[in-house]
């Protein structure tokens, strides 16, 4: 009963939150309630037992991610009324795809299978039981090929960052401290000798 | 140790494919060709590594995510020698623009690595992180040329749509995972094959083939191919349309057959949907295209939508009369850009078909070989494209669509039409008062002889490659 409770709280929050994401007009308050849906399905993580995921996704996401997210909506200087632009002239076409498609979605979510009595419960744990070393060894084993996968994806999103923003450095012109330091007084003073001025 | 001497190709490429970007980040500033030539003996080596271990039979690796086979082998071999090319041909290219973007063979490689792990996915997983290891790296080429706004709307739009196909794709598997309960292709099929919750699985098929359907670039999905095939920097827009369409193949073969093939009632109605709208779609806006990247753009939209046609065939000869399809396009696709890449200097890509104009009198040799391409492309014989389209419409009446195969050949005639264009503008048209020379290298003038060349030899010997391609689809079916 307590879990039934727990578990709508929840899930009411998460689709509250994932909807004011994409229907609120100001992005910082977008990226807020983001964090919200964050923090509500970890709730549902933790509530699955899966705790080492649950702190991940705060750390990560809420942590990490959305704070850079934000700093970048703050930077960008978004103008609304472009975004908005053609809301109206499109509505018709994508409203009548959007009820099509939630009346066929719906139509099979709401089958058999997915009722509850048809999943299995799930198997409680003993207190002992280690959520974070289960997960590393079906990583590093059973999943080991994709998971070095993953990490090369990791590696080209960096080499594509860096390709895409690094400019060459002759266009910056930003100063070489290596030169700088390495610099002696004979480069820079040049001592002259300057003739007085004949009087008249 | 046999788990790990499997994926030795893989693992050698995503070692070497590092050590060129140590090259690259230390090599001298006026050593400036260090980096290709890195790159170039990196898919070298692997193309050979493939070759030695070629594989008898079936093995699955890693828990059965990675599967190597006759099929997987022969792709991953084309995919290394298109590759190759591809790099000769942007080396010519950003030599001569001046402005070498030396990032381009490092994504390139880590691309390549991308259609490896596709090719060989045996597990919804690695389809997904080999799709998106390919991806990722194709949006970044896309977006290289960063003071071109054309380069950066087209990159723009590859993003944002690709990531929309890949939640769909996700949105699918996701489905598909929490109905059979694995990732695992060949057991997914069994529990397809069971029987149970059909109208599930069924849900789920249909975004998997959307999420497919972008990749490939067939109708309605294909909205992204003119705009990124014209907004790219010509190298790029080569390496896209040639070798990755492999990849997409295998992708088709792994999903659909390899996990889904208890559903191949139902596939087999959606690809028929798609396949004609892309043959009626991009043959018939390729007529009114006067941007020639923009026009071949179009015709991979419906040259995809012909291969689907030997999909939908749905027996081990139609695999293999796609997969035949699928080599032919890239090698052909690969000579047609090449020529766009051989004809830009440095101020112009030279990608109005006007600047075809004259072509046979400017250069008669490049001319000759650009007519051989564009021959296949439209399915003239004795070139290799009449052969693949031979071969799939034949298994097209073996499985009693007999209607499809017409549709299809209506749609070839007036696909002709645009590319015999291309011909009379070559050859009978006066050339542009102000055509500059072309200026391209030997050693380019050489990869497009070769490209053009190997066309013809294809369409000559084509029992060749397709007794290769039946072999891997009959190691594969049975």
């Amino acid at each position: 009963m307590f879990e039934q409770v727990v578990f709508y709280t929840f899930a009411a929050v998460l689709t509250l939150a994932a909807g004011m994401v994409i229907t609120v007009r100001n992005p910082v308050h977008a990226a807020l309630f983001l964090v919200l849906a964050f923090f509500a399905s970890s709730g549902l993580w933790l509530l699955l037992e899966a705790e080492f995921l649950a702190i991940a996704l705060v750390l990560v996401y809420v942590g990490a991610v959305m704070v850079l997210f934000l700093f970048v909506v703050m930077m960008l200087d978004i103008n609304l009324t472009v975004l908005r632009e053609g809301f109206a002239r499109y509505l018709p076409i994508a409203g009548i795809a959007a009820v099509l498609m939630f009346v066929a979605v719906g139509s099979v979510l709401t089958q058999e299978k997915f009722t509850l009595a048809k999943t299995a419960a799930e198997v409680a744990h003993p207190a002992d039981y280690n959520n974070t070393r289960e997960l590393g060894l079906a990583l590093y084993t059973q999943y080991v090929w994709p998971f070095e996968i993953a990490a090369v994806l990791l590696l080209v999103a960096i080499i594509a960052a860096i390709a895409l923003t690094l400019r060459h450095t002759r266009q910056t012109k930003a100063p070489k401290p290596e030169k700088q330091v390495a610099v002696r007084r004979e480069d820079r003073v040049r001592l002259v000798k300057v003739e007085a001025e004949r009087q008249g | 140790m046999t788990e790990l001497s499997s994926v030795l190709p893989e693992a050698t490429l995503a070692g070497l494919a590092c050590l060129v970007l140590v090259i690259e980040v230390f090599r001298a500033p006026a050593n400036r060709a260090a980096t290709f030539w890195a790159a170039a003996m990196s898919v070298i080596i692997v193309l050979s590594e493939i070759a030695m271990r070629f594989p008898k039979g079936t093995t699955l690796a890693f828990n059965g995510t990675f599967r190597l086979d006759i099929m997987s082998a022969v792709l991953k071999a084309f995919v290394m020698v298109i590759v190759l090319l591809s790099f000769f041909y942007a080396r010519d290219y950003f030599e001569r623009r001046g402005r070498v973007v030396q990032e381009y063979y490092i994504l390139a490689l880590f691309a390549t690595l991308g259609m490896m792990v596709l090719i060989s996915a045996h597990s919804l997983l690695t389809v997904y992180l080999g799709l998106e290891l390919l991806s990722l790296s194709m949006y970044a080429m896309v977006a290289m040329d960063r003071d071109s706004a054309t380069a950066s709307e087209a990159a723009m739009k590859y993003f944002v749509l690709g990531a929309l196909a890949s939640g769909m794709l996700l949105y699918g598997m996701s489905m598909l995972y929490g109905v059979a309960g694995t990732l695992d292709l060949g057991q997914l099929s069994a529990q397809v094959g069971s029987g149970n919750s059909h109208i599930l699985y069924t849900f789920g098929l249909v975004f998997v083939l959307i999420g497919l359907a972008f990749k490939l670039g067939v109708v309605p999905f294909h909205m992204w191919v003119p705009d990124v095939y014209q907004g790219a920097p010509t190298p790029v827009t080569l390496f896209i349309s040639s070798a990755p369409k492999l990849a997409a193949f295998a992708m088709a073969i792994r999903l659909l057959t390899d996990g889904l093939a208890g559903l191949a009632g139902e596939w087999r109605d959606m690809l028929m949907l798609l396949s004609v709208a892309s043959m009626a779609i991009g043959n018939l806006v390729a007529i009114a295209q006067t941007n020639i990247k923009r026009m071949l753009a179009y015709s991979t939209v419906s040259h995809m939508g012909f291969l689907l046609l030997g999909l939908l065939a749905a027996s081990p000869e139609g695999y293999a009369a796609a997969m035949f399809y699928a080599i032919t396009y890239a090698v052909m696709s690969m000579g047609a850009f090449g020529a766009i890449v051989l004809l830009s200097n440095a101020t112009s890509e030279s990608d109005r078909l006007a600047d075809f104009a004259g072509l046979g009198r400017r250069s008669p040799w490049i001319a000759l070989m650009m007519l051989i391409l564009v021959f296949s492309l439209a399915g003239v014989p004795p070139f290799a494209g009449f052969w693949a389209k031979w071969f799939v419409l034949k298994e097209v009446v073996a499985a009693q669509h007999t209607w499809l195969a017409a549709v299809a050949v209506l749609f070839s005639l007036v696909g002709a039409y645009y590319y015999l264009r291309v011909i009379k503008i070559m050859y009978f048209d006066e050339p542009d008062a102000g055509a500059v020379p072309i200026t391209a290298g030997d050693d380019v003038r050489l990869v497009f002889s070769v490209n053009g060349v190997s066309v013809l030899l294809l369409g000559l010997l084509p029992g060749l490659l397709m007794s290769v391609c039946m072999a891997a689809m009959k190691s594969y079916a049975g």
